[in-house]
């Protein structure tokens, strides 16, 4: 070769078996050997962890200097001119030999195992293993199982020490609870003593472990994996939207497996996204719609209830206005679902009062109308300023992506948080602010150099609910202006909430991220009318609710009495609104005071698109039959357009996703093809970054459970019959912009705390009193409950012990709650968990003004 | 060859109970040499080592000057001192620090001198408790009179030595596994390549790993030139060494003789060494090297103490530890009691060795307890041979015409821990077939309990 080519050369040439392969600088023989189809096989290695050689399973032959040489494929790089074998007597001897010892230990319970079936100690065994056992001692014997959590069991006997669990825990979530413990053939993982692996990503390890030896509380028993269904989709649980794998047994989920979508959760999953799949299976589902007689919610048909529904929105409207009809709600729908519904309450009932945020989000033209990251943007940016709630608690498996490109040394994490996050011991830069005060303390950030680098990404979202959000704001005003070229992650974390947003479920604001003021007469000329004057967002509407000017309020999946931070305004509301119409999967706080519930589908009941908080659009998939008779909230809206003598020209989900491909600007080409396409989903309203549609990651070895349901035919997803697309006619005005938003100017500053309070910062927990995390038993349990958590310092001052109780007194409620000592949150603050059991920041919390602030007394 | 005309060391202040004070350190050239050192350059010093054709007395036998002289030139770099010993049959480094720790902290510093580190660590084996408290209160008190630390003996270099008490597992003797353990982890051996200490060592920086008996002979090498060391013995690995003696001797000890000048035999049976076979018994076999060491009879008897005909003769002087098995000695036992060791102190990490070395040892436990079956010794080498696959070292016979096999072995495992455990079974029943099948024809050790 000459010098030349070598220089051009980005591959490496090597031999596999005596065939050329072309492989990859820097990866390892077991991931080239692979590619070029042959299969080396393989317990410990993980293409997303560190290789660590240590179950010897994939050895083969180098040839060195000094001959062939055994060494383990997954750990020896591949070189230029390197010769491998895999297939000598010698690598057969090693990998029979192995896998011998491998089994002499092993229980073979395979017929109780949850892994029997898709288990590769089983699967290499067969392909690649010794015939009968030569063991005939007593096996090792451990108790089986232990709970390593509770949501997490170990059978120490099926364990075969690969050390992927540990591994995981260590350097994937950062949460090494998890270890080796005792020597020789007495080596058992384990937790330390006293503290179980309460991780939020526990999950991960069961499907990472190639064998039974951990199992999921859920999971356990219920199910063989060959009786297992399963179609890919997007969990909804939170914003992030990880794809997931969701198999089913009987028509109920059994297992929701994490799929790797290389841009977006590379396999992982939290633990509510793969427990929380209980909630749909739930016995408590609603089943039939309800209607109110006086005091009581009684059930009733569709018919009865679709009339009373369709009367009392007829009768607002006619007599009342439509501006007396407000719409709440929507960020658990599918992009179908919040089209159709964003539709009938601009063209039939004629209102602009939508909203899908409860007053505890940022403005949509926020949202939308900044320059949008990518999470891999953000992994790969010089610095992500952090200016929202805990990562870690709100959207979890970005939390991992966060934390791993910090670990990696990939990126500057500099934060801008109230208290201490999940993230501050991975960031480079970490100020707290007092709440009201993020704007200076951007200011100072900026003016300090902490923001360097022509790669900046942002994570905006809302930080705490104690606090209006203008000085957050604001402070992104003030990043633009420093960093021109600065992209913003939306740190919102609602399930589909940004598509919601998308199809215009916010005041002003039209499907495809279309100012309503823009429109230029296209969607007025698509839908025939749109209203004509904005309307109201989610705290106005309730308060007009309040005051009794909103005759027909319908609630879309929402729950104001849980979400709304302003608990006694949320019920002054549902009071004050004369006819209330909840949309529900399960009855909430809110929906047992509506006059009408309908009973809705769940996510893995019905097909459709959602849109995670980058704006990337992936399909969902239906799995299972809805419980009793619910229905698609899509078709809810068409049925009621219908009786209210509209039309909403929408007869089929296909022909929902076709109309906003063809009418949403910032959803142009993301097509029902396009999307059955892409692997990892489709950007919207970015075609400057197309660039990641690398190819599926996952190997059937890494996730064998995958592929095993894979391998029996229902992996296919949304729409299997050719696609047809209906030609939705394009009105004659040209397509609008999508919105541009610039955040200016000062806000006021929040008045200064006197001495005697405490400024309080409340934000979500991942287990909190939310309804599917309460409607599932395995996860219900695990909220920290509501404690006041406060500076060593204030604790002193106040002269009480840690888990005392004290009385925390806003202008709204006086409260007694435990306090509980917290270095992570400075003097002057009281933070408090959002939405746990019992009263709490909902009830302290007054929307209308910028701060709240708290005394904590002794009672 | 004369056994008798032996020059002292390493050893050279065991006559002196009080060794381990500085005052009588000092007196008796203690510091000397660090002193000498310090007037010369880092490479000086390094040159003197190399010319003295000093090897490793941990196990491997590497050079150390060459050892040095791979160092990645990147820093901070280490010098991490191997105070670990727990090879069976291994009690010299151990003397040498309860007895003379002055002599290991000199040495280590010169060592750090010469191959310009910015910090040294010594290990010390977890169970070592008068070893701790000598090699602790030494460094207190080199630190107080200026032998460690800022500015050593007014030269302008400062050296910082940190001590670490291990936890008590054989394998971080492995130099990897410790710095695993220095570093705070489960003591889990790196694999190599990449993870070679001089590449990649302590916190991933270049690391110089040296046994601890290797940097005490090295203020002597300094005192007295690397040329004078050099002469002090022939063979492959000159100079003196010393021989840790144990089993059925008369005259169990720590002898320091210039290695490849005697042979085994001299060193079994010299009045002045060993003292020949206890009881007046015959010899059956004897451990060349440290319980890693494939076993050798009497036909090896007259090789010299030279790793050059040690490996040829497919075995090796590792540690420097010979162990001795008179006729009254069980094969099948003794083989047990050395895989038994093996496979309970294998980290768990490779599977061959987790696995396979506990499986050897409960098939032996089988035999010697009586419930062998003849398949059992085919099994037995098989499994052997998942974790060392291909010929595996063992000395000649030639009465029965097998020729030698010539250390070492090939292996599936990651560190040698898991081979270790395939050795004394592989030498036993290469040799000792017989008794195997005699203990399993007699469903039990036809010896009784008298030998246990
Ligand atoms: C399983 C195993 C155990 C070892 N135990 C020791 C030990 O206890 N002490 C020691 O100095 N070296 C031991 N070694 C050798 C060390 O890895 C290393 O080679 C040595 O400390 C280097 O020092 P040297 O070059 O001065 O001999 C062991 C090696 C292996 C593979
Ligand atoms: S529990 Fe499973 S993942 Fe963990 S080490 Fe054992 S076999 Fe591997
Ligand atoms: S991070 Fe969010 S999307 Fe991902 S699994 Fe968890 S809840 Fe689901
Ligand atoms: S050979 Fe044994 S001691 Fe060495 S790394 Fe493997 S399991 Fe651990
Ligand atoms: S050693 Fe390579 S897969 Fe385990």
């Amino acid at each position: 070769m000459t010098d030349t080519s070598a220089e051009q050369k980005t591959t490496v040439s090597m031999t596999v078996d005596g065939r050329a392969v072309e492989a990859v600088p820097g990866e390892m023989i077991i991931a080239a050997a692979e590619r070029a189809g042959t299969y080396i096989p393989r317990f410990c290695y993980h293409p997303r962890m560190r290789s660590v050689g240590m179950c010897r399973m994939c050895l083969v032959e180098v040839v060195g200097p000094r001959g062939p040489q055994l060494q383990p494929a997954c750990y020896v790089p591949v070189a230029e001119g390197q010769e491998v074998i895999t297939d000598s007597p010698a690598v057969k001897k090693a990998q029979d030999g192995v896998l011998e010892l491998l089994l002499i230990n092993h229980p073979l319970d395979c017929p109780v195992c949850d892994r029997g079936g898709e288990c590769p100690l089983q699967d290499q065994t067969l392909t690649f293993g010794p015939g009968e056992t030569r063991f005939v001692e007593e096996k090792r014997h451990w108790e089986k199982p232990i709970p390593l959590s509770s949501l997490v069991l170990l059978d120490r006997e099926r364990c075969i020490q690969c050390d992927r669990c540990t591994r995981f825990a260590d350097e994937i979530a950062g949460d090494p609870l998890i270890d080796f413990v005792g020597r020789g053939d007495h080596t058992e993982i384990n937790t330390f003593p006293d503290q179980p692996f309460a991780s939020y990503f526990s999950g991960n390890v069961v499907q990472l472990c190639p064998v039974g030896a951990l199992t999921a509380e859920p999971y356990r028993f219920k199910a063989r994996p060959w009786d297992l269904e399963q179609v890919e989709s997007t969990c909804t649980s939170c914003s992030v939207g990880c794809r997931v794998a969701v198999q089913s047994s009987g028509n109920r989920i059994t297992r929701r497996l994490g799929i790797d979508a290389d841009p977006v959760n590379q396999g992982w999953l939290c633990d509510k996204g793969r427990f929380d799949y209980e909630a749909v299976n739930g016995d408590d589902r609603l089943r039939a719609p309800l209607s109110r007689s006086g005091d009581t919610l009684g059930e009733t048909t569709w018919g009865e209830a679709l009339g009373k529904a369709a009367d009392a929105l007829a009768g607002a409207r006619d007599r009342h206005g439509p501006a007396s009809i407000a719409v709440l709600g929507g960020a658990r729908l599918t992009n179908e679902d919040a089209y159709a519904w964003s539709k009938l309450a601009r063209v039939v009932l004629g209102t602009d009062n939508v909203d899908c945020q409860l007053a505890d989000g940022l403005p949509a033209e926020v949202v939308l109308g900044l320059p949008h990251a990518t999470i891999d943007e953000a992994c790969e940016a010089d610095t992500v300023v952090l200016l929202t709630a805990d990562v870690k608690e709100e959207l979890p498996v970005l939390y991992l992506r966060l934390r791993g490109a910090a670990v990696a040394g990939a990126t500057n994490l500099v934060e801008l948080s109230a208290t201490t996050t999940g993230l501050t011991r991975y960031a480079t830069t970490s100020v707290r602010y007092r709440p009201g005060e993020a704007a200076e303390a951007a200011r100072q950030l900026v003016a300090g150099g902490a923001v360097t680098g022509d790669k900046v990404v942002c994570v905006l979202g809302r930080p705490s609910l104690a606090e209006q959000p203008d000085s957050v704001i604001e402070a992104a005003g003030v990043l633009l202006d420093a960093v021109p070229g600065i992209r913003f992650l939306s740190g919102l974390r609602r399930a589909n909430v940004h598509g919601a947003l998308d199809m215009g479920l916010a005041p002003g604001l039209l499907p495809g991220r279309v100012a309503a003021a823009d429109d230029g007469g296209w969607f007025a000329g698509a839908w025939g009318t749109l209203p004509e004057t904005e309307g109201l967002g989610a705290a106005g509407i309730l308060e007009a609710a309040a005051a009794g000017r909103i005759q027909a309020l319908v609630l879309l999946g929402a729950d104001p009495l849980a979400d709304v931070p302003d608990r006694d305004l949320a019920q002054r509301a549902l009071a004050g609104a004369g006819f209330v119409l909840a949309l529900d999967g399960h009855l909430t706080a809110s929906s047992r005071q509506a006059d009408v519930v309908l009973p809705v589908v769940l996510h893995h009941e019905k097909p459709g698109t959602a849109t995670n908080l980058e704006g990337r659009v992936t399909r969902l998939g239906q799995k299972i039959t809805p419980p009793g008779s619910s229905r698609p909230d899509w078709m809810v809206a068409v049925e009621l357009a219908s009786r209210l003598g509209g039309d909403l020209g929408l007869e089929t989900l296909d022909q929902i996703t076709d109309e906003i491909a063809t009418l949403a600007p910032a959803y142009e080409g993301i097509t029902r093809a396009a999307l059955a396409a892409a692997h990892d989903g489709l950007l919207a309203g970015r075609d400057d970054a197309s660039a990641h549609e690398a190819p599926p990651t996952m190997s059937s070895a890494e996730h064998p459970e995958v592929h095993a349901a894979a391998a029996l035919g229902e992996t296919d997803i949304v729409a299997s019959e050719p696609i047809a697309v209906r030609e939705t006619p394009e009105p004659a005005a040209a397509k609008p912009p999508t919105l541009r938003h610039r955040p200016a100017g000062r806000t006021a500053t929040p008045p200064a705390t006197d001495s005697y309070s405490l400024r309080l910062v409340s934000s979500r927990a991942l287990y909190d009193e939310g309804t599917l995390v309460q409607h599932s038993p395995s996860l219900a349990h695990l909220g920290r409950g509501a404690a006041v958590r406060v500076n060593p310092a204030e604790l002193e001052r106040l002269g009480v012990t840690d888990g005392a109780q004290v009385r925390v007194s806003s202008s709204r409620a006086s409260l007694t709650l435990l306090v509980a000592v917290d270095e992570g949150v400075p003097r002057g603050v009281a933070a408090l968990d959002y939405n746990q059991a019992g009263p709490g920041a909902a009830d302290l919390i007054d929307i209308a003004t910028a701060v709240t602030d708290v005394r904590v007394e002794t009672v | 060859m004369t056994a008798t005309a032996r020059t002292s060391v390493v050893f050279a202040r065991m006559g002196d109970p009080e060794a381990h004070q500085l005052d009588r350190y000092v007196a008796t050239d203690g510091y000397e040499a660090l002193r000498r050192a310090l007037a010369m350059t880092p490479e000086q010093v390094h040159e003197t080592v190399t010319t003295a054709q000093l090897t490793g007395r941990g196990g491997a036998g590497f050079g150390t000057g060459q050892k040095w002289s791979l160092l990645a030139n990147t820093y901070p770099r280490y010098v991490v001192i191997n105070g670990d010993e727990s090879e069976p049959g291994t009690f010299k480094d151990r003397q040498i620090m309860e007895r003379d720790p002055h002599q290991v902290i000199e040495g280590a510093l010169i060592t750090a001198y010469a191959v310009r580190a910015t910090r040294v660590f010594l290990y010390v084996r977890g169970e070592m408790a008068l070893a701790q408290e000598r090699v602790g209160q030494a460094l207190a008190d080199a630190y107080a009179k200026g032998y460690a630390g800022d500015n050593i003996l007014g030269s302008g270099w400062s050296m910082d030595v940190v001590l670490h008490w291990g936890a008590g597992a054989y394998v971080v003797g492995e130099e990897t596994a410790l710095l695993e353990s220095l570093e705070g982890k489960r003591a889990f051996p790196r694999i190599k390549p990449p993870y070679f200490p001089a590449a990649k060592g302590l916190y991933q920086q270049p690391t110089v790993v040296n046994n601890v008996e290797t940097v005490a002979t090295i203020p002597w090498i300094i005192r007295n030139s690397g040329e004078t060391y050099a002469a002090l013995g022939a063979g492959r690995a000159p100079g003196t060494r010393i021989m840790c003696l144990s089993g059925h001797v008369n005259r169990p000890g720590n002898y320091e003789v210039e290695a490849a000048n005697i042979t085994f035999r001299d060193l079994l049976f010299d009045p002045s060494l060993g003292g020949g076979i206890r009881n007046g018994n015959q010899l059956k076999a004897f451990i060349p090297g440290g319980g890693s060491a494939p076993w050798f009879f009497e036909d090896q008897l007259d090789l010299p103490l030279d790793p050059g005909p040690v490996g040829a003769e497919g075995s090796m002087l590792g540690s420097g530890a010979v162990v001795v098995m008179d006729d009254t000695t069980c094969a099948v036992r003794a083989a047990w009691n050395l895989v038994r060791f093996y496979a309970h102190e294998s980290c768990g990490q490779c599977t061959p060795c987790r696995e396979g070395g506990s499986w050897l040892e409960k098939i032996m436990f089988r035999i010697e307890a009586g419930e062998g079956r003849l398949e059992d010794l085919d099994l037995l080498l098989d499994v052997g041979d998942t974790i060392a696959p291909g010929p595996f070292p063992h000395a000649s016979w030639p009465e029965k015409g097998l020729a030698a096999s010539p250390f070492p072995y090939k292996m599936t495992t990651i560190c040698f821990v898991g081979p270790s455990a395939v050795v004394p079974m592989h030498s036993a029943l290469t040799r000792f077939r017989e008794e195997f099948v005699e203990h399993i024809n007699h469903r039990g050790c036809p010896k009784g309990s008298a030998h246990r």
